[in-house]
């Protein structure tokens, strides 16, 4: 393994590293004033590393002595997870100029953190894995108080970072173990000492609080306390990258710990996921019914999707992580589309909307907006015309092709219980007596990005599963 | 003769310390940022004893991995504590509560 290699193969990190030190320096030495400037400054950015991936970093293998992987698998989300970093960047400058001064450092923090998530999907060793996390994490929770003078804003940074830290240790102190007990941090060497000696007492401990720590940052139940308020008090095209991006690269993190690193403990650690999975699905469906702030809802509705993704998980086959990726791509499409309508929403002051009964009677107001929030609504409930149907069709056909079929068929029960709620938004929207006037908006970015989701997420979207599948598929034979 | 299982041990009453030290602790939020400084030194002294007894290098490389990024890290939630500060005045625990959760 020669040095230019194993640079090649980091070229996406390398791009979004350096270029976020240098727009820093733009935003330090320019102001709030270029921030517009370095917000497309950030998505080129993301651009340049997304066509980078076509090269070595997506089938370079193994690079810098084992602690960074190169493969289908990294490829695949990290192109996701650019797309939505990238998107979670053009969708600001309108919200914030309503808002308040738009502040430089917003596309920055956005870079810093998906260099992070980039490194996490890379991570072929215990510490890789833990300098990710942090790195994206660190920029998340500055992310999440960024407006210094809300106090909503405040206080959803503080309980990010306090849970979040919490997360962190409860994590080390499964790695710690983990080392301890298999004598290295690679995962192919934690691998072929699980095969080798067995599960002991101590494995088993870190596998625990590994998973544990790694079902906070996908919001995972029971470890899922803190979405409802970060999601509600961060600003909301924050609230909109806290649900994309990071989702996406946690999700890959734990896929990857799972099979390349605790591949032989599989039986173990499907008990916690199954168990995880299903209590996501429920308690996101039920304790969503009483919500009246869409952005809390729209965090049940994440803790639940991510319950659907579990199931795949659980299924250990190539297939069921197939499935999982299948499944954070279309929704990454469906949860933009849907904050890319809540950031549309605002009274004639220019104050931004938040709750519920305010989209009463949008129907006759926006129509196009109401009929693009009711899509995105169907598509998240799974309903057949729209694309959202097939990922969790993907998902449940994983768990019942390796044996669980009561898993798929618990998955099933649970999405119509959610139905309810994604269904009432829409009955609100359509039926109910019209409630005061919503600005109207006449964005071109936001608009375009809301049309471009909606063809993502629409029966269109049964064109590209060939595309989808033969992608997912090769990426998820990487791993095994 | 102290072995392995002591470290261990005092690192696991360490942890515990740190994890009961954010959930019970109901008055100050700077008492939580020292919790969780507790769990991170917790978890070095699990990394190093076990990199001594393993006669392998990595833990303690790891070791000052987690020190540098708890570094940034009580930077970063100190910030944040001053900025909830000067927004609501208070940094009791019982008053983080402007939304409900």
């Amino acid at each position: 393994m020669t040095g230019s290699v194993t640079l090649a193969a980091s070229v996406p990190e390398l791009i979004l590293s350096i270029g976020a030190m240098l727009l820093l320096l733009v935003a330090g030495w320019r102001g709030d004033e270029a921030s517009r400037g370095i917000s497309w400054a950030a998505v080129a950015l993301f651009v340049a590393a997304s066509v980078s991936l076509i090269g070595a970093p997506s089938h370079a293998g193994i690079a810098y002595g084992g602690l960074y992987r190169a493969d289908a698998f990294a490829g695949f989300a990290k192109l996701l997870i650019y797309i939505a970093s990238a998107v979670s960047i053009m969708l600001a400058p309108g919200w914030f100029s309503r808002t308040g001064a738009m502040r430089a450092e917003y596309p920055v923090l956005i870079l810093l953190s998906a260099t992070g998530m980039g490194i996490m999907v890379s991570a072929g060793d215990l510490l890789t894995l833990y300098v990710g996390l942090e790195l994206q994490s660190l920029a998340a929770y500055v992310l999440a108080s960024c407006m210094r003078r809300d106090l909503r804003s405040a206080e959803a940074g503080l309980k990010y970072f306090v849970l979040g830290a919490l997360a962190s240790g409860i994590l080390l102190y499964g790695i710690s173990l983990l080392y301890g007990f298999t004598g290295t941090t690679q995962f192919s060497g934690i691998h072929a000492a699980i095969a080798d000696r067995g599960l002991s007492t101590g494995i088993l401990f870190g596998l625990v609080f590994v998973f544990a720590g790694l079902a906070f940052k996908i919001s995972a139940v029971p470890f899922h306390m803190w979405t409802p308020d970060v999601y509600e008090g961060a600003p909301t095209p924050v609230t909109a990258f806290f649900a994309s991006a990071p989702k996406v690269a946690a999700m890959a993190l734990m896929v990857r710990v799972a099979v390349e690193a605790m591949g032989p403990a599989t039986d173990a650690w499907r008990q916690i996921i199954i168990f995880s999975s299903l209590a996501s699905i429920v308690l996101g469906a039920v304790a969503a019914i009483g919500q009246t702030n869409i952005k809390r809802l729209l965090a049940y509705s994440s803790i639940n999707n991510v319950g659907f993704a579990l199931i795949g998980l659980a299924a250990g086959t190539p297939e069921g992580v197939a499935s999982v990726m299948t499944y954070m791509t279309v929704y990454i499409a469906m949860t933009l589309g849907s904050f890319l309508c809540i950031i549309r929403m605002r009274d004639l002051d220019g104050a931004p909307v938040e709750s519920i009964a305010a989209l009463s009677g949008l129907s006759r107001s926006r129509p196009g907006l109401a009929a693009a929030l009711a899509m995105f609504m169907f598509s998240l409930a799974g309903i057949p015309p729209l694309f959202g149907f097939y990922p969790k069709l993907a998902v449940f056909g994983a768990a019942t092709n390796a044996g669980y079929f009561w898993l798929a068929v618990a998955g099933a029960v649970g999405s119509v219980v959610g139905a309810y709620y994604y269904l009432k938004i829409v009955k609100t929207m359509y039926f109910d007596e019209p409630a005061p006037l919503l600005a109207s908006s006449d964005d071109k970015i936001e608009g375009g990005l809301i049309a471009l989701s909606a063809l993502a997420i629409s029966p269109l979207g049964y064109l590209a599963i060939p595309v989808l599948s033969a992608a997912t598929l090769t990426a998820a034979k990487a791993l095994f | 003769m102290i072995g392995l299982q002591h470290y261990l041990t005092v690192s696991a009453i360490l942890f515990v310390t740190g994890v009961f030290g954010i959930f019970l602790n109901r008055k100050n939020l700077i008492i939580i940022l020292m919790a969780i400084e507790l769990i991170l030194l917790a978890v070095n002294i699990n990394l190093v004893a076990f990199s001594a007894f393993l006669h392998d290098l990595v833990g303690q490389v790891f070791a000052m991995f987690v020190l540098t990024v708890a570094a940034g890290e009580a930077a970063i939630g100190l910030a944040i504590l001053v900025i909830y500060f000067r927004a609501r005045g208070t940094i009791s625990v019982d008053d983080v509560n402007r939304m409900k959760g």
